[in-house]
């Protein structure tokens, strides 16, 4: 490492904060930018599973909050996208690489939502695991991202009630409803466990030493169990991991995730990738038009 | 698919009230639309635009339940069965609401710009209502409605010049006209524009309308009678 | 292009960067700032200023060569200049 190398990580280690126009060792840069540029990925992605039940949600309250709640989604995407920007990869790049496959986006939205079960489960269960890694990002050493971050943490408060109310109208609701509900959390246990990544060790992640993130996998996962298991059984549901108890020293144990699923997932291989990057580069075609008669840069 | 006289309730009460008439032909006109309007949500041209049109799709959903609700005090019923439960012949909307037209910016815009001018016309009118319910409704929604109308005619200067758009505004220029009653269609050409031409009439539903009512209350569909 | 928005979160407080967006004209960059900074009610009020309006410097102020305490409060020492002058006055 050189000297200056050396003196950047060192200002970060003591927690300076890196803002655009600062010299930044190339490494750094280009760790900030896959990390963020997946983080806008998913946002963008996540939007397609969603936006589908606003069109059915059963009541009109539903419908607007299901809408408000995707628009936050979409408004995030930009947020983060512009901050890519300003590090040196455009918009419409990160777009064409999202589009082709080359860059990623997280597991969970490489699934199916096949009822309005998912809808209540994603928006209490799937948003909680996200929120929580991203509360962790307000500590950001590149400050105009951990600025965006307190915005959106703001703004996805209201999805967890949303999806807390969603969960208790269906629970208190009829049969049916209730094992909606149960079938989703089935469904969805598996890809949440695989959400915050396998536990790597702190030292040995860069992220963690240029402080990108300030967060190790595991304590996200066991923080998420830790708030959301006792709201999922005493609602009386149930979790499709028999081994899952909390100790007496109060870490969760539970089944080793399938890391093998979850590597094939974000490598591309999700049930609906192909589907959902196929509707996003139609999508983007249909209205390239309008980008190149309006917007400075054209698509 | 005509649009049926009466309209059939959960309760099996039917009714032919003129004023409920109206505020169900606004409330469908608003819930289609914004349904509509919300398809495009996550998949607008740029993502500002999405967010921004986001809204409007949400406020008009929004305008959609307040004349539902008023409707709903005459029937003695919730402005979520109305908007839900009736069959497709039985909403009144007009058939330019219904046409479904993403991924066509162009037609989606010039929609929205038409639709927005009609509406400027006939809020105006209902402001002026005996009704003080109707009226204050009017007024509130009218207070909303200038951002709209800002954010269409923006786009509407935007792409004057552009034929896809021009060409849009030809197409759906009918339709416009059969959203509005005849003594309001004048205003309409003048503001526009346009001469008149053959409306569109209310009063027959397009092959649009099925497929939509399908999915938007098919989880509705799934339990009667739940609370959700 | 690029606008920034600057806002204030209530009456009378400064205006703040809130963030960045890229809009064809000031008029759609107005109606998008809305929209981001403003859906939530969450903002009195709006600047929107295009990026190549901005002009940044960062440390602003080549640090002190020669002592300039005259301009700062911790350059003045009245202590002892007071107790003489207290002592005179036969106030002390």
């Amino acid at each position: 490492m050189s000297a200056r190398e050396a003196e950047f990580l060192q200002y970060v280690e003591e927690g300076g904060a890196v803002e655009t126009g600062d010299s930044m060792p190339d490494e750094y840069r280009a760790a900030l930018i896959k990390f963020i540029e997946m983080h806008g990925n998913s946002e963008l992605m996540g939007v397609l599973p969603e936006r589908e039940w606003i069109l059915r949600a059963p009541t009109l309250q539903r419908k607007l909050a299901l809408t408000a709640k995707v628009q936050d989604e979409v408004g995030h995407s930009q947020l983060i996208y512009r901050v890519v920007e300003d590090l040196g990869k455009p918009r419409e790049a990160c777009l064409d690489d999202l589009i082709s496959g080359k860059t990623k986006f997280h597991n969970v939205f490489h699934y199916p939502t096949k009822t309005w079960g998912d809808v209540a489960v994603i928006a209490w269960l799937v948003d909680a695991a996200a929120i929580i890694s991203q509360k962790a990002l307000l500590k950001c050493s590149y400050a105009p991202y951990a600025r965006i971050m307190k915005k959106i943490c703001w703004e996805e408060s209201f999805h967890i009630l949303h999806g807390r109310d969603c969960i208790l109208a269906l629970m208190t609701g009829t049969d049916e409803q209730r094992e909606l509900v149960q079938e989703a959390v089935d469904r969805w246990w598996g890809p949440l466990m695989q959400f915050h990544g396998n536990p790597i060790l702190a030292e040995e992640d860069p992220m963690y030493r240029w402080r990108i993130k300030s967060q190790a996998n595991e304590e996200a996962r066991q923080q998420f169990l830790d708030g959301y298991v006792p709201q999922i059984w005493e609602l009386g549901l149930t979790v499709p991991d028999p081994k899952l108890r909390k100790r007496d020293d109060g870490v969760w144990e539970y089944s080793e995730p399938d890391w093998a699923e979850l590597k094939h997932v974000v490598t591309g291989h999700g049930p609906k990738t192909e589907e959902r990057l196929g509707f996003r580069r139609w999508s983007r075609d249909e209205t390239a038009w309008v980008r190149s008669a309006v917007l400075a840069d054209p698509a | 698919m005509q649009v049926a006289d009466t309209v059939h309730l959960p309760r099996g009460k039917a009714f032919v009230n003129p004023d409920v008439d109206l505020f169900l032909q606004l409330a469908d006109d608003e819930l289609m639309l914004g349904w509509r309007n919300s398809e495009w949500t996550g998949i607008a041209p740029f993502l500002e635009e999405d967010v921004a049109f986001s809204s409007i799709a949400q406020t008009e959903i929004g305008h959609a339940r307040a004349w539902y609700e008023l409707a709903a005090e005459e029937l003695g019923t919730d402005a979520d069965a109305l908007a839900f439960d009736r069959e497709p012949d039985e909403y009144r909307c007009s058939p330019f609401v219904e046409l479904r037209l993403v991924p066509d910016w162009a037609r989606t815009i010039a929609r929205h710009w038409l639709y927005e001018t009609a509406d400027a016309i006939r809020i105006a009118d209902l402001k002026a209502s005996d009704d003080p319910s109707v009226a204050g409704l009017a007024e509130k929604i009218d207070r909303e409605e200038t951002y709209h109308r800002m954010h269409a005619d923006m786009w509407a200067e935007r792409l004057r010049d552009e034929p896809r758009f021009l060409a849009a505004v030809d197409d759906l220029w009918p339709y416009s006209l059969g959203m509005l009653r005849d003594s309001q269609r004048e205003q309409l050409c003048e503001r526009v524009g346009r001469d008149p031409v053959d409306a569109i009439e209310r009063g027959e539903h397009t092959e649009d309308l099925r497929p939509l009512w399908e999915d938007m209350t098919m989880v509705r569909r799934s339990v009667p009678g739940a609370t959700w | 292009m690029i606008y920034e928005i600057f806002r204030q979160e209530r009456e009378g407080q400064p205006f703040q960067h809130g963030g960045s967006l890229e809009a064809p004209s000031l008029a759609f960059a107005g109606a998008y700032a809305r929209e981001f900074y403003g859906r939530r009610d969450e903002s009195f009020a709006l600047w929107i200023v295009p990026r190549e309006a901005v002009e940044e410097i960062r440390e602003p102020y080549v640090a002190d060569v020669f002592d300039r305490d005259y301009r700062r409060v911790d350059g003045y020492s009245l202590k002892v200049k007071l107790k003489e002058a207290r002592e005179r006055a036969g106030t002390a």
